[in-house]
């Protein structure tokens, strides 16, 4: 053989781990890894903009993943920029340091999300908060269809939105008492939401501030229980002031 | 003459649909790119991510193309001029790793069937790096004199002594191999 044929002989396979990472540090593809959550394993998905998606670890997510973003995914470790910040914010129920790419939905939905995130842990809102502080009070089904297809549960905790009458209603992610299981475990208490719910109360006030806010706001739940009473719908609210943290509807 | 074709069709697929072209520049350089940068760096890992960072470069690079600039472009020796111009900064600043890691255990990084990789990397890197780059841009990735003159910078001339010497020098270096062996 003659050595230049040899030298032409020197070229083996593409290692996969090259299409892989093209893939990855172009977006063409995302990466995925299981993590642990309070509800049990899920897989995250990740590109260079953030957290793409959270889902159960089921033997469809890739499927559906392609479905909803025409992107492949390859098991991979996150940026490094944010990576060890994950575990938390699955745990803590908001992004935190974690960027969350929210390409695959409109810039409505988009907006009802970057709220929805907000929501502190513990407490809970309506569709209709949502879709007041997003400045379109009208539009309440259209911030629950954005909720219902929030890509990444947990992160951002659609598990904290609620029906308008106080009920705690429907859940995306796997099993539909997962989202009072969330809501156990982050400390709030989903049967006494329930029964608020039905009694008919939709808002909590204080006799001696005056204020009245949503009954899982943090004003209202460090208030003495002999100055908190019970309002049952927005006429009863004469005579009170919107509390500004929890901004009630 | 196929060739040129398959690659004028290429550039002009990566002018209208990049994200759906890329992974055929992939597909098709990958594998030259990676084996011929392995070879000239003799280790599996600078390689890989030589060829990983240089093809993204690319990506990134053509997504800001403008349409006829990209029909234009000759693909294989432009990415070989990103490639070489990352490792001589790679050289410089070792402690660069990928954005990302991959957890899939690598394949494919094995040599060729039949071919015994560490006598040619051991062969490959007594030579000077110019006839180095330059015999295994032409032998190895089969490029020809007029891409490598236009991916090193050198002129031609020098070009076809650096290969010419290269190619020598790998001759005496296995005759001398086959007289130890049969000594």
């Amino acid at each position: 053989m003659t050595l230049e044929r040899e030298l032409a002989g020197l070229v083996g396979d593409l290692p996969e781990g090259i299409s892989e990472g093209v893939a990855l540090g172009t977006g063409l593809a995302d990466g995925y890894d299981l993590y642990e959550s309070p509800i049990g394993s899920v897989v995250v998905t990740f590109n260079l903009n953030g957290v793409s998606g959270v889902g159960l670890a089921d033997e469809d997510f890739e499927g559906r993943f392609r479905e909803r973003t025409g992107r492949a995914l390859f098991r991979a470790e996150p940026p490094r920029a944010w990576a060890r910040h994950v575990p938390e914010a699955l745990e803590a129920g908001r992004p935190g340091k974690v960027p969350v790419d929210l390409r695959s939905v409109t810039p409505f939905q988009e907006r009802v999300l970057r709220v929805t995130a907000g929501i502190p842990r513990g407490e809970v809102r309506p569709y209709s908060w949502l879709a007041k502080e997003v400045g379109k009070p009208s539009a309440v089904r259209a911030a629950g269809s954005a909720v219902a297809r929030n890509p990444v549960p947990l992160m951002i905790p659609c598990h904290r939105v609620v029906r308008a009458d106080g009920r705690i209603g429907n859940y995306s992610l796997g099993n539909p008492e997962n989202k009072v299981v969330l809501l156990s475990h982050e400390g709030a208490d989903p049967s006494w939401l329930e029964r608020l719910a039905g009694r008919g109360v939709r808002y909590r006030a204080n006799t001696q501030t005056k204020i009245f806010c949503h009954p899982t706001c943090r004003m209202i739940r460090r208030s003495k229980p002999e100055n908190v009473v019970d309002l049952h719908g927005i006429e009863e609210t004469a005579g009170y002031r919107a509390c500004e943290i929890c901004r009630p509807v | 003459m196929m060739e040129d074709l398959l690659a004028d069709d290429l550039t002009r697929r990566l002018a209208t649909d990049l994200d759906g072209a890329f992974p055929l520049v992939v597909e098709r350089m990958g594998r030259r790119l990676y084996w011929g940068l392995r070879r000239m760096s003799g280790d599996h890992h600078e390689a890989e991510d030589l060829a990983q960072e240089a093809l993204i470069r690319a990506y990134q690079a053509l997504s800001e193309y403008e349409h006829d600039r990209i029909c234009e472009l000759k693909l294989e020796p432009w990415l070989w001029t990103i490639a070489l111009n990352l490792g001589r900064n790679h050289l410089r600043t070792r402690s660069r790793r990928p954005t990302f890691v991959k957890l899939t255990e690598p394949k494919g990084v094995e040599d060729p069937e039949l071919v015994d990789g560490a006598a040619w990397d051991r062969r490959l890197s007594s030579l000077p790096p110019t006839q180095r780059t330059a015999v295994v841009l032409r032998h190895v990735v089969g490029l020809g004199i007029d891409e490598i003159v236009e991916i090193t910078g050198r002129p031609a001339g020098t070009v076809k002594t650096d290969i010419h010497r290269g190619l020598n020098r790998l001759r005496t270096i296995m005759e001398t191999e086959s007289y130890d062996a049969r000594a």
